[in-house]
């Protein structure tokens, strides 16, 4: 059920929005894993992002992708929380580290076990539309973890000009979406990060500035 | 009994088919043995070719409503190019939606023929009130040049384009069937046809530059050679797809020939100003369509209005 919920929201509201409303150019598609356990590090302006990451995959492959998501604000009891969980099927995730002995990273480990995808937006928040911020070191720890897991650094530019924090209307941009190459844990936090933030600078210079005042 | 002639829009669009399927052929053929850079240039001009002629065959054949729809659609991804080259402030989201929510309505005016909505909706009234969302949003810099920004890409992409459509619901004249869709081809070939000249020419033959400023690369020549074999085809086209005399022949020849290359000129200058070209994308979504519909937004409207003005007044 959870399952059916998540290819139908890929194909009815994932792919129109993406595909027709915006309208995208994806460079190195082929990169992008078909099968787990993998990681996808992408950065973050807008909801849309882990929509039109979601729209990237072959549909048989959807419900194997896990956005992780801040808990303190998709876990809200409601609405929000059913469909976060449910139609989105996001790992939540706490922020501020560890709480009373709970490692907040806990559900990601297992669902790399289970040989799932994960999502991971390492700036935290969107922020500034079409700026990147400062990356968190969550993912480090993650990949540490699991020092075979490949890392896809994802770069994507538009989607905050198209619906940045605060709105909720897609306006009609057209985005793009450069993949990077796979690597994995470099063996030290610092180096790892470095990485990391060296793939995004590089994916940046690649893929076209839009202007935005 | 009698032989009958097919109508000459069927005939040439089946010629155009025929010539696809060879030039398709022959460019996969091409592609294996010279430079790929340029094929890829050919193989766009192509598709396009393909689009065009699929287009004009849903009009004749199936219904002249849906050719309407695909033109909105133009004008929807055409619309979404420029707003994604040219700068806008975050403030301008709200207006940008108003914007796009005309782009159904102008082509429902031009669908239903209804004359007078069609030709002030955007040059009037969406002209006064886009400003006014703008300044109800409340954010004052730099807002001139945005509004300028949404206007220009309104007129140019959704209502100089809709100009297409409008000739699609163009009742039939006496002595020419569909006349509309007939003047509307009339139009098309002889705008690429310009810009194929113009294109061939200039690599060629260029030798005396000409708005350099603008676009390196254009010649004398190759806008001589467009404007003159352009006038020359419209004299040749038109007793089959007009019902112009060669006098006014001559002048919507000239009139496509001149103003198809100023609006490339036009465009081009903007891409420059945005800093596109340099990029050198020519792809959809990096201005692409826009590429392919510089001079036909220039030489719609005008052809559009020299017909309309001699005929349906």
């Amino acid at each position: 059920m959870k399952k059916l919920l998540r290819i139908l929201f890929v194909v009815l509201v994932a792919k129109p929005i993406i595909v027709f409303w915006l309208g995208l150019t994806i460079r190195h598609r082929e990169r992008l894993p078909t099968r787990g356990p993998a990681i996808i590090a992408a950065n973050h302006n807008s909801h849309l992002d882990t929509v039109a990451l979601l729209s990237l995959f072959p549909l048989e492959d959807v419900p194997n992708v896990r956005p992780v998501a801040a808990a303190d604000y998709f876990m809200k009891p409601g609405f929000m929380r059913w469909f976060s969980l449910n139609v989105i099927g996001i790992i939540p995730v706490s922020r501020g580290g560890v709480v009373e002995g709970v490692d907040p990273l806990a559900e990601c480990y297992a669902a790399l076990e289970r040989g799932e995808i994960l999502l991971i937006f390492p700036e935290g928040s969107r922020g500034e539309p079409e700026k990147m911020a400062e990356l968190k070191s969550g993912i480090s720890f993650i990949a540490k973890r699991f020092p075979t897991v490949p890392v896809i650094p994802v770069f994507m530019r538009g989607l905050g000009k198209s619906m940045g924090k605060g709105t909720f209307i897609p306006i009609p941009f057209f985005v793009d979406v450069f993949i990077g190459r796979p690597f994995s844990w470099t063996g030290e936090k610092t180096s790892f990060m470095d990485r990391l933030r060296e793939a995004f600078a590089h994916l940046q210079k690649k893929v076209p500035a839009q202007p935005l005042e | 009994m009698t032989l009958r002639m097919p109508e000459p829009l069927f005939a040439a669009l089946g010629l155009a088919v025929t010539l696809l399927v060879a030039a398709t052929i022959g460019a996969s053929v091409s592609t294996r043995i010279r430079r790929p850079l340029r094929d890829a240039e050919v193989r766009l001009r192509i598709r396009m070719w393909w689009f065009i002629v699929a287009g004009f065959f849903m009009a004749l054949v199936l219904d002249r409503r849906l050719s309407v729809v695909a033109l909105g659609l133009v004008s929807f991804v055409a619309f979404k190019e420029f707003l994604t080259l040219a700068p806008t402030r975050r403030a301008d989201n709200k207006v940008l939606l108003w914007a796009y929510l005309a782009i159904p309505l102008q082509y429902f005016w031009a669908g239903s023929g209804v004359y007078g909505i069609f030709s002030v909706f955007i040059p009037v009234y969406l002209f006064l009130l886009l400003p006014i969302r703008m300044a109800l949003v409340g954010d004052t810099h730099g807002f001139l040049r945005s509004v300028g920004v949404i206007h220009w890409g309104l007129m140019t992409t959704v209502f100089c384009v809709s100009h297409l459509a409008f000739m699609l619901a163009l009742p039939d004249l006496p002595g020419l069937k569909n006349s509309g869709v007939s003047l509307l081809f009339y139009l098309v070939v002889l705008t690429q046809l310009n810009d194929t000249a113009h294109y061939l020419v200039n690599r060629r033959f260029g030798r005396h530059p000409v708005l350099a400023t603008v676009r390196p690369g254009l010649s004398i020549e190759g806008m001589a050679a467009g404007i003159a074999l352009t006038t020359l085809a419209g004299v040749a086209l038109a007793p089959w797809f007009t019902p112009f005399t060669w006098a006014q022949a001559v002048i919507a020849g000239l009139l496509i020939g001149l103003f198809g290359f100023l609006g490339f000129v036009a465009t081009a200058a903007i891409e420059r100003d945005l800093g596109v070209r340099e990029s050198g994308h020519f792809l959809p979504g990096h201005g692409g369509l826009l590429e392919r519909l510089d001079s036909l937004m220039f030489s719609a409207p005008l052809f559009f209005h020299f017909a309309y003005d001699q005929f349906y007044r």
